[in-house]
């Protein structure tokens, strides 16, 4: 198992202004495994993430990273349109890619068409499509996506989640996703981390769901999200409307 | 055909325009235009440093501008003010200092006017050979550190979480500023090397929808702005400075018709 594992953050937390934003935080993600971090706004998943890339300095606690191959999906992300960017320099940024392969991850995520527009005359979710797209076409070991559909329309949104749950497996890929929709989350991950400033609670979907400190957090109804979404669709639908037999 | 001098201005504004372009482009998009025009100003207290030690002025600008762009980050983190009173503070008092200093130096003379706003006729051989060889170095490093400067600049922690290193890259870029500084400032002038950066920038801005056509076309911005900038200052006997700047002014509000255009045909 010990190879398996891509970052492993030890009782990790970061104080800004004396102030903790989050503390005694300890995962680890492996290949091919999704870890999915909730908790309500201000929880500091944004923050637990960032710990994770090592984008924070000062931290409490210790990190170890065992890839350098990651691709990130920012939360917020505001880009200067004094700078001209197509999808395709955007898509360039930090590795260079072959057209096919930029393509292919493009279509994935269903923007394709947009290749050579302007990153500023994008829509919120086609942005957000595009950002997933980068991330994923440089075949990351890790990837890091803080709430990735963002914007993303309903249909769409289901659709990109069983994506990155594709991207997971074919890519051997280990994910650390922050999300909001308790939902798919619950129906798609392999362990969970509930956060509120610190970790409540963790561990299966399952186990996370019958936990109070969950349903506190949640609320009851948020505990059977898990029975409402374990059945399963013979179909979907894609971003064109047409109908795909599972 | 033209005299010596004219040449070698001309040869001189050719080098300084190819490392301009892409420089200027990240002072734009980085939003660096007064910290520019900081390290500029900084650079009259080089060149009265360079003459009262005897010292190669080329060389006593970079380092001079480098010290300042140092004390600006130090107190950045030191003091609560804001970045743009910081720069004021520095462009103007390093200014002053200079003009004080050339003041104590009696014993030599200056030409102002020539500092400030370039002189056509300063350029000699041996500047020619420190603008093109600190112009191809400029470049190499620039090539070098291209990536993490162009992915921190679209987004600073996208490139970091990534493994680029974004904060060598924008030390080494600073440094390149300083750079182009020290080189540019005979034919330029001390006052008006920012607008060098800028302007034509500014102009490939309006025909560019993507960054490498952006840096192309500022660098040709940039060489149109030499030459005809060149040109009429022989013809009226201008400064050379003022002379190429003004002209990049004018490509620069050609460009918007250009930009008139394109919003017309959206409408």
């Amino acid at each position: 198992m010990g190879n398996n594992i891509l970052v492993k953050l030890n009782n990790v937390g970061f104080r800004q202004n004396q102030k903790w934003l989050v503390q005694g935080v300890s995962l680890q993600v492996e290949k091919a495994k999704i870890v999915t971090l909730i908790g309500p706004n201000g929880s500091g998943k944004s923050t637990t993430a960032k710990i994770a890339l090592g984008l924070l300095k000062n931290i409490e606690g210790e990190v170890e990273k065992f890839t350098n191959k990651i691709g990130y999906v920012p939360q917020e992300i505001s880009i200067d349109w004094t700078l001209p960017l197509r999808v395709r320099d955007f898509m360039l940024l930090t590795d260079k890619l072959k057209e096919d392969t930029m393509e292919e991850a493009l279509s994935l995520t269903g923007v394709v068409d947009l290749k050579d527009k302007s990153l500023g005359n994008l829509s919120g979710g086609e942005f957000q499509r595009v950002l997933l797209a980068r991330a994923i076409s440089k075949k990351p070991e890790l990837l890091v996506l803080d709430e990735p559909v963002k914007g993303v329309d309903f249909t769409g949104e289901i659709a990109l989640y069983e994506l990155i749950n594709e991207i997971s497996e074919k890519l051997n890929c280990g994910i650390l996703l922050i999300s909001h929709d308790l939902h798919t989350v619950m129906s798609a991950t392999d362990y969970v981390v509930c956060l509120n400033g610190h970790v409540c609670c963790s561990g299966s979907p399952k186990e996370v769901a019958k936990n109070n400190e969950y349903k506190a957090l949640f609320g009851e109804q948020a505990a059977q999200t898990l029975s409402i979404y374990e059945h399963k669709h013979d179909h979907v639908h894609t971003s064109d409307g047409d109908i795909k037999k599972n | 055909m033209f005299d010596d001098f004219f040449i070698r201005a001309l040869v001189a504004g050719i080098g300084i325009a190819f490392v301009a372009g892409p420089l200027g482009c990240f002072v734009v998009w980085r939003r660096l235009s007064y910290f520019g025009d900081t390290l500029a100003h900084s650079a009259l207290l080089g060149v009265t440093i360079a003459y009262s030690l005897e010292f190669n002025i080329a060389v006593s600008i970079f380092l001079i501008s480098s010290v300042i762009a140092l004390i600006l980050i130090q107190l950045q983190r030191k003091t609560n003010l804001p970045s743009d009173a910081l720069l004021g503070l520095l462009a103007h008092s390093s200014l002053a200092v200079g003009l004080v200093v050339i003041g104590f130096l009696t014993f030599i003379r200056f030409d102002i006017m020539g500092l400030l706003f370039g002189d056509i006729l300063a350029v000699n051989k041996k500047d020619l050979l420190t603008i093109w060889i600190g112009a191809a170095l400029i470049l190499l490093v620039l090539r070098f550190i291209w990536k993490p400067l162009f992915a921190s600049t679209v987004n600073y922690e996208l490139a970091q979480a990534e493994g680029l290193n974004p904060d060598r890259a924008k030390a080494v870029f600073t440094i390149l500023l300083a750079a182009i500084i020290a080189i540019s400032i005979k034919l330029v002038g001390v006052l008006l090397i920012t607008g060098m950066l800028i302007i034509p920038t500014a102009m490939a801005r309006n025909l560019s929808d993507n960054p490498q056509k952006m840096v192309i076309f500022s660098v040709i911005g940039g060489l149109l702005s030499v030459f005809i900038g060149l040109f009429s200052s022989l013809e009226f006997n201008t400064p050379s400075g003022p002379s190429i700047i003004a002209a990049a002014l004018v490509l620069f509000i050609i460009s918007l018709l250009k930009i008139k255009q394109t919003i017309q045909l959206k409408n």
